[in-house]
């Protein structure tokens, strides 16, 4: 009969056999080419010669190399070599166990003469006819000990007739149930809690028939629900249990994973001798009123469970303990392992229990991990993974996470059945185990080359260069990074104008976006002070559900993630503003939130940049009037002994007027600021709130929103005064100019504006538009380009700027931060937030002329 | 910028003999960095001042060849600076010299000259400017400009309209000019060349090697030019304008007089060698002062340096000189770029680590994450933790109370609080920890570094 050689999907296939037994012809004609690794062709790599013996040893570490990179991206390997020796199989049975994949033989034992026939046939094979009858000698001698070896599957090949016979099949791992998509009911561990599991049971839809003895489980349409493990033990009804999932699992409305009690309870069974402690005592006490059947059913039954499942085309994992990224879908002893106990430290605590390691704080896998095995006060989301043991037995309640809905379905215990020995729950005065930090980032989560996909620009890279500068800010001065959901994109202004002694001018703001297509955009006053994003919440219990432990309800930050205020009474005192403006707009309920995150700015620009204003833009200021003072009397006096410098004379005059200009236009951004009704906050954007960012709404909705707020505190919250425009209408134009020029005019000083499509996110034609593009005023640009910047030798130069680096950065940041919202709204884990608010600070440290 | 120069003496039209420069005319001079003018306000046989006009052109400065200078809004077009010394250098060379075709003889003798400067930026304050001039016999007067006079609260600007008068040669008042307004100005001191310290010797010749601020003058002066090249972080933190090397300054300046760095240095190493560690992590290692002395004693087999600044990196591998190691120094060595409050791999399996001065640089909400880092994760056998006693800090001559002792520093806390926090610490993550004095010990307040050795149970 032809063998059927059957091997797991992710394995490491070893072919033994001497040289010329036909490995390399059994591979090609069995595996994909790049499956295969075979001995000759690293030595070819490494020495030109496929034969050079002499390169064997250095041919085997590439060999292993690449076996390695394979089986750690989950790729089977087929090693083509002779491997007749044990010397030469050991390592690759250690590698097969460190990736955690079952190693398999396929022996070629054909006779000697046959193989050293056809090595006679190939002129690079000159070797004697020893080399083989070695080979032959070597590898009868292996093939009784290879099991012994580790190999779980041998199949051994005698003859050419039952090499061209034989056939590989692939069969999936025992842990592989992607194709199964559930919806799911994961339920948390039982321990005997047998009323608890009915009622819940009911609670999620299910029919129970019978409470006692013989159970009938109806499952909701298309639902089935999984058991986390640790059915047993502490609980008053173990066999009940037992009996519920057993009936379940076998008549397909459930799966089940065992747990440490469960496999204890197996070896109890077996007859091992295991310490009757944890509760296993009164299950098996329970048990002794079963009848004998019934134990030995149940003994197979949990001897016969899967260490894991993995579910839902990769996009669920559940184990009882959890499991990390590199174990799922793998099978080997330590992967059961980690999934029946987790890892511990090797050290206990306290009370005696292994300390365990934190598997998940550090998990970064895209699979969603649901386990128990520890109890916890209540389920939490640690980076894609949740504990739903919440403690049944010991007085807790019995949870179940239904997925892909995600939403907890939870009973109480009817009393405590066992006492921990480390108390979960919150003691009489109320106070849980402090939570640890859980959502600790990790250092690979930012640093390197990195490339972050988002859903408007389809990768966006950060260069590593970046990231180690922006490590630097993250790392030294920015606010608790799981308040920093967003950061905004740096913004381009408008083309150059060519105006006369204009550098800027809303014809070309206009001109953009008609070129790319936006018909429709809104000019918004540009404030001039500094940016600002907000986070309120309605209290600080609002924030620590939303945003975890975390200090205050609420911040403000600057756009490179600082906190903005030193003060932090300034700081609580205008969140008290905002939050109570939202109460009064009604706004908590309209949006049904107990957050909001506005893009704002705020004023004066002195109370952010009161250092730079003094040090360098009054600093200036005094030596230019202080200097252009006496220059211009010197010149007059020079002047009125009839010297020729009437021409010179009236320069340095323009210089000192300009002077002049120039310290006006800084004194109109800075005032003193000794409370919050000092401050201004004007927002612009309602960028997120509980469940929705609010990108998909068009600008007036923004403005119109964030209106109703200030409208509630018209003395520090400001409104942004707008104006909307048809890009391809000349009156409209004009309309857009006489508002430019009145906002800008010496009278007012303002900034500017800003022109926006008015959609928020606009596509133009070559992908999307830029998010916003600003037209400063003459004067104020007096503190950016210098005092004389409007001296017409000056502004000839300042003309020739390069704006196309800060529009590419402006797109990618906008991506970025849009990003980071969606992930932050849709719950993902913080250093899936980080990694793009990191890239923004990133792409704010290439070098790009810091004036546009 | 303008420096005029008055002279009294008889006649006083010889100034422009001496400087060969006419009255009666003006002139322009094109410089590399803009123009200079010469003209006289005045010209009679009582007094003749001539006036030297600097523009120095702003945009040149940001757009020009080498990008001396990074920001449109600068003081550069106002202020006297190396640019006035070139120019004088330029334009009034011959006198510069000492040469006169004309009046030699005046060339040589001392005259009643008075100088004017507006405007000169001294970084030093009025007392400053004058004990630089007036041991070389000047009498000065100065008039002071406010920042702002309408936010008078921010206090006076640093810079002053500036008279000098004296008896003394044109070619003396020239070079003292030329060697002191670089000097005032000191670190906007962007000279352009390599001959620095020729041209100080010539030009410093006769007065300089006698003037009691010397030491201060051949500083200042010889101040080479910061790198040109901004570095990323400079764009990131440039609305706060704060300058990392300026903060450290300032705690040396508070610390030194106890030698505390060295005893520091002392204490962590002793405490290493005591724990037996051979594989050592210095978190925060800075420019690498610690990593200096671990990595001169052989005792020491595997150091890591971990810091979150790239740019303190550099200079510490400059410094370590690690590109001269021989290979099997260089092998003991590493340096990394890691911030304390994210988890990482890379800090694990070491016997011990030092923390010496860091975490009151962190903000305390990120205390916890710090914790989780180096105990939990890290994890090596021995930590040492170095932190500021708070109670100590009136101790230091010249800390303001209330203050810390780093503008950076997020805390700094008493030994009450260190003890309850590492504590806390040890209890979570299965250390003992035991406290050691750094630095004399007052009998009331303790001493001035608290250290906690932290011990793997």
């Amino acid at each position: 009969m032809p063998e059927k050689i059957s091997i797991p999907e992710l394995c490491l296939v070893v072919l033994v056999g001497a040289s010329g037994s036909g490995k390399s012809g059994f591979a090609r004609e069995h595996f994909r080419p790049t499956e295969v690794l075979s001995s000759d062709f690293c030595r070819g790599l490494v020495s030109d010669d496929e034969n050079d013996q002499t390169v064997t040893k250095d041919a085997f570490e590439v060999l292993h190399f690449i076996a390695a990179k394979r089986l750690a991206a989950g790729k089977l390997v087929v090693v083509d070599a002779t491997n007749v020796q044990k010397a030469a199989r050991k390592p690759l049975v250690a590698l097969a166990r460190e990736h955690d994949v079952l190693p398999v033989a396929v022996v070629l034992d054909l006779p000697e003469r046959l193989c050293h026939e056809r090595n006679r046939s190939r002129p690079d094979r000159d070797f004697g006819p020893h080399v083989v009858r070695n080979q032959a000698k070597q590898l009868r001698r292996s093939l009784k000990g290879l099991k012994r070896e580790g190999f779980r599957h041998v199949a051994v090949l005698s003859s050419p007739e039952e090499v061209a016979a034989a056939t590989v099949g692939r069969r999936r791992l025992w842990t592989d149930r992607r194709d199964e998509t559930g919806p799911f009911d994961i339920v948390g561990d039982v321990h005997g809690c047998a009323d608890e599991l009915v009622e819940l049971l009911e609670k999620l839809g299910y029919g129970v028939q019978g409470r006692e003895g013989e159970f009938e489980v109806g499952a909701p349409e298309g639902r089935r629900a999984i058991f986390l493990g640790d059915l047993v033990d502490r609980g008053p009804r173990s066999p009940d249990v037992l009996r519920l999932v057993m009936g379940m699992v076998r008549s397909g409305t459930a799966l089940c994973v065992p747990g440490n009690h469960d496999a204890k309870l197996v070896r109890a069974l077996r007859g091992n001798n295991v310490q009757l402690k944890y509760g296993l005592a009164e299950t098996l006490a329970q048990l002794e009123d079963e009848p004998p059947e019934f134990v030995e059913d149940v003994a197979s039954f949990l001897d016969g469970l899967v260490s894991h499942y993995v579910l839902d085309g990769g996009k669920l994992v559940v184990a009882h303990a959890g499991l990390k990224e590199k174990f799922q879908g793998r099978a080997s002893g330590r992967v059961r392992d980690f999934a029946l106990f987790g890892e511990t430290t090797g050290e206990t605590d306290e009370f005696g229990l292994p300390v365990r390691f934190d598997w998940a704080s550090g998990y970064r896998g895209d699979a969603a991990v649901v386990y128990g095995h520890t109890p916890v006060p209540g389920p939490e989301w640690v980076n894609r993974t949740v504990n739903i043991d919440t403690g049944c037995a010991f007085g807790g309640g019995l949870t179940a996470l239904r997925y892909p809905e995600r939403n907890l379905v939870s009973v109480p215990a009817r009393r405590t059945y066992y006492e921990p020995a480390r108390p979960f729950l919150p003691d009489e005065n109320g106070a849980a185990t402090p939570r640890p930090y859980d959502d600790l980032l990790d250092i690979e989560d930012v640093l390197g080359k990195r490339i972050v996909t988002t859903k408007l620009q389809r990768n966006v890279t950060i260069r590593e260069e970046n990231a180690a500068a922006a490590l630097e800010v993250m790392g030294r001065h920015a606010a608790d990074p799981r308040w920093l959901v967003y950061l905004p994109p740096t913004m381009s202004p408008s083309d150059t104008s060519n105006r006369e002694d204009l550098l800027e001018h809303p014809a070309e703001a206009l001109a953009y976006y008609r070129r790319e297509g936006v018909s429709r955009v809104i000019c918004e006053e540009k404030h001039m002070g500094s940016r600002a994003i907000a986070v309120v919440c309605r209290d600080e219990e609002a924030a620590t559900r939303r945003f975890g432990t975390i200090d205050g309800a609420g911040i403000v930050y600057t756009r490179t993630g600082r906190r903005f205020f030193d003060d932090r009474s300034l700081e609580d005192a205008l969140l008290g503003r905002l939050r109570r403006a939202l109460s009064a707009a009604g706004m908590w309920e309209e949006f049904g939130t107990d957050w909001f995150c506005l893009d704002s700015e705020v004023m004066p620009w002195s109370v952010k940049a009161g250092g730079l204003i003094r040090n360098q833009y009054a600093a200036v200021g005094a030596a230019a009037r202080a200097s252009l003072a006496e220059t211009v009397t010197s010149l007059e006096a020079a002047a009125g002994r009839g010297l020729d410098l009437a021409g010179l004379a009236e320069h340095q005059r323009g210089r000192l007027d300009a002077a002049g200009r120039y310290v006006e236009a800084y004194r109109r951004y800075s005032w003193p600021v000794r409370s919050v009704e000092d401050v201004r906050l004007a927002p612009f954007h309602l960028l997120a709130s509980e469940g929705r960012v609010h990108l998909d709404r068009d600008h007036e909705w923004h403005l119109e929103a964030v209106g109703r707020l200030c409208r509630e505190d018209d003395g520090v919250l400001l409104e942004t005064s707008h104006l909307t425009a048809e890009t391809g209408d000349p009156g409209d134009e004009q309309k857009v100019v006489r508002w430019w020029e009145e906002l800008t005019g010496s009278s007012r000083g303002g900034e500017g504006m800003v022109v926006k499509p008015l959609e928020f996110v606009a596509r133009g034609r070559r992908g999307i538009a830029q998010p916003g593009v600003k037209c400063r005023g003459r004067e104020y640009l007096r503190v950016v380009y210098g005092p004389e910047y409007t001296a017409p030798e000056n502004l000839n130069r300042l003309r020739q700027r390069n704006l196309s680096t800060k529009r590419s950065l402006a797109l990618r940041e906008f991506a970025l931060g849009a990003e980071a919202l969606d992930r932050f709204v849709g719950r993902e884990p913080l250093y899936r937030v980080h990694e793009c608010v990191f890239g923004v600070l990133a792409l704010e440290s290439e070098p790009v002329d810091p004036r546009l | 910028m303008l420096l005029t120069i008055t002279n009294e003496g008889t006649p006083a039209t010889d100034l422009g003999y001496l400087l060969h420069k006419n009255p009666g005319r003006a002139q322009a001079f094109d410089l590399p960095f803009g123009k200079a003018h010469v003209f006289y306000p005045e010209s009679s046989p009582e007094r003749c001042t001539a006036a030297l006009l600097l523009e120095v052109d702003p945009v040149g400065l940001v757009r020009g060849r080498g990008r001396a200078l990074g920001q449109y809004v600068n003081d550069r077009p106002y202020a006297a600076s190396s640019f006035l010394s070139v120019a004088i250098s330029r334009v009034f060379g011959s006198a510069l010299s000492g040469k006169s075709r004309d009046r030699p003889e005046a060339a040589e003798t001392e005259l009643p000259l008075r100088a004017r400067l507006a405007v000169v930026p001294c970084r030093g304050g009025e007392g400053f400017l004058r004990r630089l001039f007036e041991p070389l016999g000047y009498s000065v007067s100065v008039g002071a400009y406010p920042l702002d006079e309408s936010f008078p609260e921010w206090g006076e600007s640093p810079y002053f309209t500036v008279e000098l008068s004296a008896e003394v040669r044109l070619r003396d008042l020239l070079n003292h000019l030329y060697v002191l307004v670089p000097v005032l100005d000191d670190d906007k001191h962007y000279w352009v060349g390599d001959d620095e310290v020729e041209k100080l010797l010539r030009r410093g010749e006769g007065w300089l090697s006698g003037h009691p601020e010397r030491t201060a003058i051949t500083e200042r002066y010889l101040k080479h030019q910061r790198s040109l090249a901004r570095d990323a972080l400079e764009r990131l933190v440039e609305e706060d304008g704060e300058d990392p090397e300026e903060q450290d300054r300032e705690e040396e300046a508070v610390e030194t007089k106890v030698r505390l760095p060295e005893l520091r240095i002392g204490a962590v190493l002793a405490a290493l060698r005591e724990a037996g560690a051979r594989r050592v992590l210095d978190l925060g290692c800075g420019e690498g002062k610690l990593l200096r002395a671990l990595l001169g004693d052989r005792f020491f087999e595997e150091i890591a340096g971990l810091d979150v600044s790239h740019r303190l990196l550099e200079v510490a591998h400059r410094r370590l000189r690690l590109d001269g190691l021989p290979e099997n120094q260089r092998g003991r060595i590493r340096l990394l770029q890691g911030s304390l409050t994210y988890r990482d791999a890379r800090l694990a399996g070491f016997d011990a680590a030092a923390v010496v001065e860091v975490a009151e640089h962190l903000d305390p909400y990120r205390l916890a994450a710090f914790e989780r880092v180096v105990f939990e994760f890290a994890r090596p056998r021995t930590v040492l933790l170095t932190t500021p006693n708070a109670e100590y800090n009136p101790l230091f001559g010249g800390l303001p109370p209330g203050e810390f002792r780093h503008a950076d520093h997020r805390f700094e806390w008493t030994r009450e609080e260190f003890r309850a926090w590492a504590e806390g610490v040890g209890g979570r993550h299965g250390y003992g920890v035991r406290f050691v004095p750094v630095g004399a010990e007052d009998d009331a307040v303790g001493p001035p570094t608290q250290m906690g050795v932290f011990e793997l149970a």
